[in-house]
């Protein structure tokens, strides 16, 4: 009966892991919580079942953003409904579009090309087809 | 002990009895015709999400309805009736008392489920298990919604009525001759998650109170035009359901310590760390709940909190796991039907678990979080281990219950196809996951890698289902034509078999 020594080293030897994943994240989850100074805002708005985009200078595109490559963005997410989630999954994007909130998020695409853009929180009847496509093009 | 079988009765005597061991098979029963019932669901959702475009559903309210009752079912209807049916048969006996603590009470919170589960599939909603406002408040269709609140609320005041029995009979009817210290694990880990109910479900019967008067336009609690929040629901919602985690798997866990010493030969390695484990879970259960809310906007600090309260509970689990190695080690494994699945339930649980610290990591959240990933993550351990040790339990009480064996080829296909489905569709739907599939979606665009682990899952779970129709037939064919068991020792272990004296004399004998 009893803790004997092969349990004690075997807890301490989770506990370590455990404790290497929890230091590792915190560090990585610092760095990415630090949106830069010169990002620029672009407002995402999602509603059942679309999302709208709107830039720095006011133009608005629905369902399809069209980004610069090397260009700081960061995203401003709220919902008009109920709640979605903003998600670039090429991109590690993602963040929840709730009523009554903002939630941010940022990136730096550095990699032309099209990406899609999708729903990941379940909004009802059109959830799975609550798709865009995200456009980054060379900044010249 | 009831041999059921061998001495009928009309069902009304089983129905309207108050007995522990009546009581326990109607639970048994009710919560194994929810497992297939769920089963049958989860199929059909599996059979749509074959391929891109409509399968076999005609349109996304239906598969919406149909994996929000299959989660329910599976959640509240089995893991927990199943639970507290096997508790029923047990407990008693464990702690050395004539019967619940308070018997129509007992029968109450069992009459209790058939209405909630009435509600749930009359109803058939579709705000997912979840139901995260304001989806549910201001989107979701009635009467179906509120069917689904008043069928919760009735099936969690049956599960608080229950625990509130499971503890009085342990902490008072227990025989003053037993330490608490000396009961066993089983009955242990129904004392913990008796315990955890009490103070988990009231937030979130205040919960569907809120949603319920907020469907009804007479409050605001989760809308944000009338100054409410929708994260309230969910910090309501998970502050309950995070220890409810723990309140599914715990009796899964404690079925594996009555199984894995008899089945090894051995006498356990270490009660002492067992209940240690087992109450460390209960305790650290409760600090962990916002893992799940990581992308609803919360600060840095908010995040590190839960991260750390995550990661604390994650010790106890592998205490479990270095317990029943530790049993097993040097012992003379009898690997029957019970044993296979216990150990087959180890593998999975290890393995979910070391998923689950991945989820946890901050970073790592925002990848995995509302994919398949974590659809895959959390049935590792609603099937390959709740299910998994449920099974072992059903195999191995079955000659208790019935006194007649459960057919071995048959038992043997079980494991074997549930083994292999459970792996071929929840380790792949964690890759899909990190191809970023969302999860609780009708149909999906036609990427190649997204097609080809569908279509994979989708055969692992016919396989799956395959062992699960075995089960149905062993569990029915076998409890009328079964061999008799030799009920001293039906599983040849050459030891005795499950507390004989107060199976061959019941404490009750008339009705």
């Amino acid at each position: 009966m009893g803790h004997d020594t092969a349990e004690w080293v075997y807890v301490g030897v989770i506990c370590g892991i455990l404790a290497w994943v929890g230091a590792d994240s915190w560090y990585v989850e610092k760095l990415v919580d630090d949106v830069p100074k010169d990002a620029e805002v672009i407002k995402v708005t999602a509603q059942q079942w679309f999302w709208t985009f709107e830039h720095k200078d006011g133009t608005k595109e629905v369902g399809q953003l069209h980004l610069k490559k090397g260009q700081p963005y960061k995203f401003e997410i709220t919902s008009k409904d109920v709640n979605h989630a903003f998600n670039m999954p090429d991109w590690v994007i993602m963040q929840d579009a709730i009523p009554g909130r903002i939630n941010k998020a940022w990136f730096v695409p550095d990699q032309v090309g099209e990406f899609p853009i999708q729903c990941r929180e379940y909004c009802g009847l059109l959830h799975y087809n609550m798709r865009g496509t995200l456009y980054i093009e060379d900044n010249k | 002990m009831v041999l059921e079988l061998a001495r009928p009765r009309p069902i009304w005597q089983i129905m309207f009895s108050t007995h522990h061991t009546d009581v326990a098979l109607l639970y048994t029963i009710t919560s194994l015709a929810f497992l297939f019932m769920g089963g049958v669901l989860a199929l059909t959702l599996r059979a749509e999400l074959f391929a891109p475009g409509p399968q076999i559903i005609p349109d996304s309210i239906t598969f919406n309805r149909i994996f929000t009752v299959h989660g329910t079912t599976m959640l509240f209807l089995f893991a927990i009736p199943f639970a507290s049916g096997i508790g029923n048969y047990l407990v008693p006996i464990m702690v050395r008392y004539k019967d619940m603590a308070y018997p129509k009470l007992n029968a109450i919170a069992f009459w209790m489920i058939p209405v909630g589960a009435a509600l749930v599939w009359l109803g058939f909603s579709d705000v997912s298990w979840t139901a995260y406002a304001p989806y549910s408040v201001i989107r979701a269709p009635g009467p179906a919604a509120d069917m689904w609140i008043f069928g919760l609320k009735i099936v969690g005041i049956s599960s608080v009525l229950s625990s509130i029995n499971f503890v009085v009979t342990i902490m008072k009817c227990k025989h003053p001759d037993l330490p608490l210290s000396k009961v066993p694990l089983f009955a242990w880990s129904m004392l913990v998650i008796s315990l955890m109910t009490i103070v988990a479900i009231p937030t979130f019967a205040a919960a569907l109170l809120m949603m319920l008067t907020d469907r009804l336009g007479v409050s605001g609690f989760f809308n944000p035009a009338m100054g409410g929040d929708p994260i309230a629901y969910q910090h309501l919602f998970w502050f309950t359901f995070h220890p409810e985690v723990y309140i599914f798997i715990l009796p899964a866990i404690g079925m594996m310590y009555e199984i894995i010493p008899r089945f090894s030969r051995k006498p356990l390695y270490s009660q002492a760390s067992g209940v240690f484990a087992f109450v460390m879970l209960a305790i650290i259960g409760f600090a962990s709940w916002g893992h799940h809310m990581f992308a609803t906007g919360m600060s840095f600090t908010e995040k590190t909190v839960f991260m750390i309260g995550t990661l604390a509970a994650v010790p106890a689990s592998g205490m479990h796991v270095f317990n029943y190695l530790a049993t097993m080690w040097g012992g003379r494994i009898r690997f029957d039907a019970p044993m296979k699945f216990a150990v087959g339930g180890i593998a999975l649980f290890f393995s979910a678990g070391a998923g689950g610290v991945l989820n946890t990591a901050m970073p790592l959240d925002f990848i995995t979080h509302d994919t398949y990933w974590v659809v895959g993550h959390m049935h590792l351990f609603l099937t390959g281990t709740i299910a998994f040790g449920f099974v072992a339990f059903t195999y191995y009480l079955f000659p208790f219950i019935t006194g007649r064996m459960y057919n071995r080829k048959l038992a043997d296909y079980h494991f074997i196809t549930m083994f292999a489905g459970t792996v071929m569709v929840f380790f792949t739907q964690h890759l899909l996951g990190l191809y970023g599939m969302p999860r609780r979606v009708f149909d999906y665009p036609p990427f190649p890698a997204w097609i080809a682990m569908n279509e994979f899952a989708t055969i692992g779970a016919f396989i799956l289902g395959s062992g699960m129709l075995a089960f149905l037939i062993n569990l029915i064919y076998s409890s009328a034509k079964g061999k008799e068991a030799n009920m001293d020792d039906p599983f040849g272990l050459g030891g005795k078999y499950y507390y004989p004296v107060s199976a061959k004399t019941p404490h009750h004998t008339g009705y």
